[in-house]
């Protein structure tokens, strides 16, 4: 069986999703390869050849896949299919935008969000925003997946794979990119971070969120999410939303502060390793998920855990 | 401009999932179902390229079409739509769970029947989560796509779309006819007032089955079973902060 990976790449680097894709293709057993679509990604291609257990890489370069849009993408990878059996994408915003069309191309019914492999046929998804869990078996010819990879560990480093060139499809395509507005932050990406800190209405402005959250999350080179409720009051751009409707995170530490848990924002957290509450209300049902609670009001609570991790040593 | 809303019929959004206790799926039993969320922005959005507002001018779109794959009772979430200002309404009766591939495939037909410039969806169903069927229609229509909207601005021949994307704001030129999705921002749906559901009633639903457009709608995935998440339990009360960093070290997160 051979397997394609369709790395998630900024044309420099590949980002960590692609290692924990290569993990759940693993998982399937055959041959696994990469795809590095971009513009002068060379460097990109590189890196990924350094995954480990990863039998080539295929390097797709041209103006059309600078932005990895979804048409290009879908005229790369259709004819690529006839090598495969099945193609991995991260589920992240440009593998959601790209593997359906591939799907419908290929006549394949595609699963999404993979959180689980159990073998080649069988895999595990989450429906109702995780609030239930389905195995499923796919015994169609060829497969098309997005896999969530907060799920999957990342593969290492330290493989050699070959580097192919293959052609990037000639255009032109009925969607052309105009612009992009990229949140500037030093910080981590909220869905890739590995410590993220939230905040929810209690924080009562936009000022107020940053002053309290952003000394935290750089202190601990974590993200900065919120809670939907927070985001709709305003205190927090739109693109910082963890939860049903917004980012799904699992991050190895997960910091909750006058977040009360709705459903919707628990749904998109509830998968971290470790969950801290800091809510002063003590009946919040955040405290029912959360690994550590802290009953006190964030106005005192996260000066003091600040200082402590200074003493920490953090 | 004619316009082509898809819409699903799903749990309400604010009911509690109940896994059936033998596993074999979600208990959907004398609940409440309601309009897709997303798909809900996605009519309100058509409605307002009619109406003028939200950015649109007024008759920007001159006809908008609701169509709906799903039970009988889909019906009433086609009947949603057309409160909010919607023209009529398409539902294609089919029982049991539809696939995305097998929806994609039948909205392809009618597409091709009523001609429209412009069809918007919702970017997912809540229930499945998918994320599938605009993409896919996009792709068997061999149509532009701009995904997770949330802002179109229409310009004659092309739309400009600002999509939700990781980390930021994206903004693509599609050709029309194309494939919008909704993401949460892109409006506020309005409340629908009780004289124009009383109007909804009136608007015209035409019927149809998978068959009158030759698709098969036989499921590709096999559902094993449907699992509980596992629970988290709750965990402890921290007195401090200096106890709480304690336990951070403890657990190796620092």
């Amino acid at each position: 069986m051979a397997i394609l990976v369709v790395a998630e790449h900024d044309n420099t680097n590949v980002k960590d999703a692609t290692h924990k894709v290569v993990t759940a293709a693993k998982a399937m057993g055959g041959d696994v390869d990469v795809l590095v679509a971009g513009q002068n990604a060379g460097a990109a291609a590189a890196a990924a050849a350094k995954i480990e257990g990863v039998r080539k890489v295929l390097h797709a370069d041209g103006a059309t896949l600078a932005k990895q849009m979804a048409e290009p993408l879908e005229a790369l990878i259709v004819p690529l299919m006839s090598g495969y059996d099945a193609v991995l994408f991260p589920a992240s915003t440009t593998g959601k935008n790209a593997a359906p069309r591939v799907a419908a191309k290929l006549d394949v019914m595609q699963l999404s969000g993979v959180i689980g492999v159990e073998s080649a046929t069988t895999f595990v998804r989450p429906i109702y925003a995780g609030n239930a869990i389905i195995t499923v078996e796919d015994n169609q010819a060829k497969k098309v997946l997005t896999v969530q990879p907060t799920a999957f560990k990342a593969a290492g480093e330290g493989g050699s794979a070959s580097v192919e060139t293959t052609a990037a499809p000639a255009g032109p395509f009925k969607s052309a990119f105009v612009s992009e507005e990229m949140a500037k932050s030093d910080r981590p990406e909220l869905t890739a971070a590995k410590r993220v800190v939230s905040g929810g209405r209690a924080l009562g402005s936009s000022e107020e969120f940053h002053r309290v959250l952003d000394p935290l999350a750089d202190k601990l080179g974590a993200a900065v999410g919120a809670s939907r409720a927070a985001v709709d009051a305003g205190y927090a751009p739109n693109d910082y939303q963890v939860g049903q409707t917004g980012k799904v995170v699992a991050p190895e530490l997960y910091v909750a502060v006058g977040i009360s848990g709705a459903i919707q924002h628990l749904a998109g957290m509830k998968d971290s390793k470790v969950i801290v509450a800091i809510n002063k209300d003590e009946e919040a049902p955040i405290f029912q998920i959360a690994d550590y609670g802290l009953v006190a009001d964030y106005k005192t609570a996260v000066p003091e855990l600040m200082d402590e991790l200074t003493k920490a040593g953090v | 401009m004619k316009v082509l809303v898809p819409v699903k019929r799903v749990l309400d959004y604010n009911l509690k999932v109940r896994v059936k206790p033998d596993g074999s799926g979600v208990d959907l039993s004398n609940l409440k179902m309601s309009i897709n969320p997303f798909c809900e922005i996605a009519v309100e959005e058509a409605v307002r390229m009619k109406e003028g507002g939200g950015g649109h001018a007024k008759d920007a779109a001159t006809e908008v079409i609701a169509a709906s794959i799903g039970p009988e009772q889909a019906q009433e979430t086609i009947r949603n739509a057309l409160a909010i200002g919607a023209d009529r309404g398409i539902l294609v009766k089919a029982d049991g769970e539809v696939e995305p591939l097998a929806v994609a495939k039948i909205l392809k037909a009618v597409i091709e029947a009523e001609k429209p410039d412009l069809v918007i969806l919702g970017k997912q169903a809540i229930d499945d989560d998918s994320n599938q069927v605009g993409q896919m229609l996009a792709a068997l229509l061999d149509w532009p796509q701009a995904t997770f909207a949330s802002k179109i601005v229409l310009h004659a021949g092309k739309a400009t779309v600002t999509r939700e994307v990781d980390g930021g704001l994206q903004t693509l030129d599609v050709e029309l006819p194309a494939i919008v999705t909704t993401d949460l921002r892109l409006n506020e749906p309005r409340y629908a007032s009780l004289p124009n559901i009383m109007k909804a009633k009136k608007k015209p639903i035409d019927v149809k089955t998978p068959a009158d457009f030759g698709v098969d709608t036989a499921p590709r995935i096999k559902v094993l079973k449907t699992a509980e998440p596992g629970k988290r339990s709750g965990g402890i009360k921290v007195k401090s902060a200096a106890e709480l960093v304690g336990k951070l070290k403890e657990a190796g997160v620092l």
